[in-house]
């Protein structure tokens, strides 16, 4: 399959493609690694008039630490942050997560800006980031303005990016020693996207416990009554099966269709069950 | 039309390229250089394998009109390659091909694989080489050849051509 016929420009600085994005008259897409968007337009999934490659701009592929956050640059692929181990700030949580992305290829090329504005609810980093309280910084023509991740996806493959706005990249916390997590992805096939994602992360120096359970539904979902648990949780509470089993009941009730003895059901209940007692026994 | 300028196999090459043609199709066409192969043209085969500024891609979702500035490599740029002559020989001995189709995007994926130090097991390798499929399923010379290819690399004398940077093996 061929795409349909497109314009392409690629972007020189971060002000000119916001330029560019703003003057067009809509049909503009910003083409990232192109990992997603372009086999989507080759199966005549995804449309564009023009794409904008932005895949060039230095300012995105920035990562550095800003006082307790870690910012990443949007256009930082997979690859970098995968082999980014020395530099990492979230005790190997980031890298994990990057090296289990699709295949090298891939990674090379693809990035995570692009990943979380794709909104695929079965990518890894739209899940992996809500997991921690990231903070998306969005460049428009005039304004930057910030969104907690948690607001940012909307719906399916649906993002409160304007337009005529770019992403710059993300913040994360900077986590602490003391912190654990843990992410579990089940696929049948290495490498293809999960049929269900868990990311469980504490860390007691910031009093944060979260975990997020993704590729289910629309978007990533928040398990509160698990995240509030993970918070206090010890080694014996995870050895207390009945009253951990009910909670992820309640949890899962909440966010999925499927009747409780039902195969999605219990996969999700699996993974969580998985990262749970790996994140509390670590 | 996209006008490039890129090195391919080392040669400049000046092309004006349609937006919507892939870098897959560019190469096979225009350049005539037929190792790399199209099959699933949606990122999912591996058998488009080439390398761009010296690090695999998939030549099927990569547009050829974004290559301006960039030095592209396929299986027939690496024909003096010392890593990849191993590989070759490797393949050669272990029967790690039947029809031939997924090699080049093979080769290159475990030439990469080597640089990186990613072949210390058999399941590493399977689980590295996941992205490129064998439809004839030959799998297992494929994982023994990595093997080989590791082997005879890391017992190389340092100053031999052909080795690799020091502690990407074993």
């Amino acid at each position: 399959m061929k795409s349909a016929a497109f314009q392409y420009a690629k972007a020189k600085d971060l002000p000119g493609a916001l330029d560019a994005l703003g003057e067009a008259e809509g049909g503009v897409k910003l083409l990232g690694g192109g990992q997603s968007l372009l086999p989507m337009m080759n199966l005549r999934l995804a449309w564009a008039e023009q794409l904008l490659d932005i895949s060039e701009l230095e300012t995105l592929k920035q990562r550095e630490r800003r006082g307790t956050r870690y910012f990443i640059g949007g256009g930082v692929t997979h690859a970098a942050l995968e082999d980014g181990v020395a530099d990492d700030l979230t005790q190997g949580y980031v890298p994990t997560v990057a090296a289990g992305i699709a295949y090298r290829s891939v990674r090379n090329k693809g990035t995570i800006g692009g990943s979380v504005v794709h909104a695929d609810p079965a990518a890894d980093w739209p899940t992996a980031l809500r997991a921690l309280d990231t903070r998306v910084l969005i460049q428009g023509r005039q304004d930057q303005r910030q969104l907690p991740l948690a607001e940012f996806q909307v719906g399916l493959m649906e993002t409160a990016l304007e337009a005529d706005e770019i992403v710059l990249g993300f913040e994360l916390p900077v986590l602490s020693e003391r912190a654990r997590w843990a992410y579990k992805k089940f696929n049948r096939k290495t490498g293809e996207f999960g049929h269900a994602l868990c990311a469980a992360v504490r860390d007691p120096a910031q009093s944060w416990a979260c975990v997020m359970l993704g590729a289910v539904v629309d978007t990533p979902q928040r398990l509160p009554a698990l995240s509030e648990w993970l918070l206090k949780a010890s080694a014996a509470d995870v050895q207390r099966t009945a009253a951990l089993d009910a909670l992820i009941q309640d949890d899962l009730g909440q966010v999925l269709d499927q009747a409780p003895d039902s195969y999605e059901f219990h996969l999700a209940a699996t993974l969580i069950r998985r990262a749970l007692r790996e994140v509390v026994s670590s | 039309m996209i006008k490039i300028q890129a090195q391919v196999n080392g040669l400049a090459v000046e092309a004006s390229i349609d937006p919507r043609v892939t870098l897959g199709d560019f190469l096979r066409d225009d350049q005539d250089l037929t190792g790399l192969h199209l099959a699933c043209e949606h990122g999912v085969c591996g058998a488009c394998t080439v390398l761009v500024d010296e690090v695999p891609v998939r030549a099927c979702i990569t547009l050829a009109a974004a290559m301006d500035g960039k030095s592209i490599r396929t299986i027939e740029g690496l024909e003096d390659d010392p890593v990849t002559e191993v590989v070759r020989g490797a393949f050669s001995e272990k029967h790690g091909l039947q029809c031939g189709f997924c090699t080049p995007g093979m080769v290159i994926t475990v030439r990469d694989l080597l640089q990186r130090g990613r072949c210390q097991s058999k399941e590493e390798i399977r689980q590295q080489l996941a992205g490129n499929l064998c439809r004839c399923t030959g799998y297992g010379g494929i994982v023994e050849a990595a093997v080989l290819a590791r082997d005879r690399l890391a017992d190389q004398p340092a100053d031999q051509p052909g080795t690799l940077t020091e502690g990407a093996v074993k």
